[in-house]
């Protein structure tokens, strides 16, 4: 009987090790194929830039989106439903709007990036400590709370970029899809300092969440502190999606595939080995449709558009497949 | 021991427990009665810190709930509620683990194996615990629950209405191991109840609770009379006496 979980321990040991190695091939494609010796020095440096954006970002969207998932007992929500994406917009739209386009590409240095992670995570922690304090609120409040914010943020930008100069409007429509080809060289180190520590915060909470996945009684009942987990978690989520957001542009849609996906892939409770799995499968989805739009479309599209096309298919298959049950 | 002061719990201007002082006994089976909405629920999740109180204080073991660190206090108390819907799938096994969680933090030690091993074939639920808990019948479900809160081994234990939906043989099964629980083990079991023949057969303390206030408390034979089971149900119900034991009719 007990070779049952044995076996699916092991399944999911070759299924890590598999993915590990198909990431690395990817990898290795996207950073080897086409390098001559002239070229080595220009294009080397900068696709490993892009590749630890891609494993960066990665693990931002794979670790918020089942973290968030577990918060808010809920399979389909992902964080991009508290509207972060929409405040992103809006504070560029902002930005363009009043300052003119000059003033934002002036700022795509690290002024640009602390403003907006700074307001990012500043407007979500203001909702998470508001919303955390009264008596009876709870996580499904803050989810309908961030949800109506970020409309109305969504809604407040398209009616200034309505009203803005076309060209202006160029500009800002740059910032509005999501971009691993012009990032910022001082700006990834400074991302890796923040996820990394992002990573030693939320480590030593994964078992604790695994409990929180049975429900919020049966958390509390085995001495879980629901309160303080939930609040430090949805802190973390907010900066790493911030984070990831401002590096490359609003991307959160991908969360809801990679993480239905390695559901699927290792059938467990576990969140390290869940987040693991959906950051290589990030790595994965990332890096196979950078290839896609360089090799094969000669940016022609962008990874928005391959993302969000493969991720709706998807989408609709899971809701189809979930209303079957 | 568990003792509790003056505790009201309101939901907008109404008193679900309205201002209720209880000393609860050790090393007893302490049945909860009385009708819906009487508050039985709602004053154990507050005992239990799964539901936050207006106001009055909660001593465990003469430490106030505030000043118990929680993890600490899953090792003397634990709670099963009512419903137990699983949004991840799980193995009976697996479940079992998570009762030791307080203990390993989720590191199962050669320890804590065995202990979820005793805890399944108490609930005799070996061969079915590489099953997953939606393949299971609501009865093996409920044992499964049953298990978890059995590895977690505290010394109090409250079951939200653990019959709910059983078929008789799984409800006496139930409460032949919570028996067992007390007298074996010396565990004090907290347990809501609507079969008032389940409480005459097993409880050996009963409160009884109407309107949020508890209008009784006292020895299961003190509590079981027309007279008083008149003001909890505000029915007629006759007691007979059968085989030693005295069963309530109140079926027409």
């Amino acid at each position: 009987m007990l070779d049952k979980l044995t076996d699916r321990k092991r399944k999911t040991k070759l299924a890590i090790l598999i993915l590990v190695f198909m990431t690395l091939c990817f990898a290795a494609i996207f950073l080897f194929v086409g390098l001559t010796e002239k070229n080595i020095h220009f294009y080397l440096p900068r696709r490993l830039e892009r590749v630890g954006a891609v494993l960066l970002v990665s693990y931002c969207i794979g670790s918020s989106s089942v973290v968030f998932q577990t918060i808010t007992n809920n399979r389909i929500l992902t964080p991009s439903v508290m509207g972060l994406d929409s405040l992103y917009m809006f504070i560029q739209t902002v930005v363009v709007f009043f300052f003119g386009s000059r003033q934002i590409a002036m700022m795509t240095g690290q002024v640009n990036f602390l403003i907006s992670v700074g307001a990012m995570v500043f407007a979500s922690w203001v909702l998470f400590f508001l919303l955390f304090k009264g008596e009876g609120k709870n996580v499904y409040f803050l989810v309908l709370a961030g949800m109506i914010l970020g409309s109305f943020f969504s809604g407040l930008s398209t009616f200034m970029q309505v009203l803005l100069d076309p060209n202006e409007f160029l500009v800002l429509q740059g910032k509005m899809f999501a971009s691993f080809s012009n990032i910022n060289n001082d700006l990834l180190g400074l991302c890796v300092l923040i996820v990394g520590i992002c990573i030693l915060i939320t480590i030593k909470d994964y078992s604790s969440l695994d409990v929180l996945s049975l429900g919020v009684d049966h958390g509390i009942n085995l001495g879980i502190s629901y309160k303080g987990l939930v609040l430090r978690n949805l802190m973390v989520i907010s900066v790493l999606i911030s984070v990831s957001t401002v590096l490359v542009g609003p991307i959160t849609f991908l969360g809801i595939l990679l993480v239905s996906l390695a559901r699927q892939i290792v059938p467990t409770y576990k969140h390290s080995i869940l987040i693991t799995v959906s950051t290589l499968l990030g790595c994965l989805s990332l890096l196979g449709g950078l290839l896609m739009i360089e090799r094969i479309f000669k940016y022609e599209t962008t990874i928005s558009v391959v993302i969000n096309f493969v991720g709706g298919i998807y989408f609709i298959y899971l809701m189809l497949k979930e209303s079957k049950k | 021991m568990i003792s509790i002061k003056n505790i009201s719990k309101k939901y907008g201007e109404k008193h679900v427990v309205d201002h209720v002082d209880l000393d609860i006994p050790k090393g007893k089976i302490i049945a909860f009665i009385g009708s819906n909405g009487a508050g039985k629920s709602t004053l154990i999740s507050i005992i239990s810190r799964t539901l936050s109180k207006n106001s009055g204080e909660v001593y465990i073991d003469e430490k106030e709930l505030k000043e118990w660190k929680s993890k600490e206090l899953s090792k003397r108390l634990s709670i099963l509620k009512q419903s137990n819907y699983l949004n991840i799938r799980l193995t009976i096994k697996e479940l079992v683990s998570f009762g030791r969680f307080p203990y390993s933090n989720g590191k199962l030690t050669k320890e804590d194996e065995k202990i979820v091993d005793d805890a399944i074939s108490y609930m005799k639920l070996e061969d079915l615990q590489d099953r997953y808990l939606d393949e299971l019948s609501g009865g093996q479900r409920q044992m499964a629950y049953i298990a978890m809160i059995i590895a977690q081994d505290t010394e109090y234990v409250f079951l939200d209405e653990p019959l709910n939906n059983l078929d008789m043989r799984h409800s006496v099964h139930i409460m032949k191991i919570i028996r067992k629980l007390v007298d074996d083990l010396g565990k004090t079991v907290m347990v809501v109840i609507h079969d008032i023949n389940f409480v005459s057969c097993y409880a050996d303390y009963i409160v009884a609770m109407k309107d949020g206030k508890i209008v009784e408390e006292g020895a299961t034979e003190n509590i079981l009379k027309s007279n008083v089971l008149k003001e909890v149900y505000g029915m007629d119900i006759g007691i007979h006496q059968i085989n030693g034991k005295n069963i309530c009719l109140y079926y027409d």
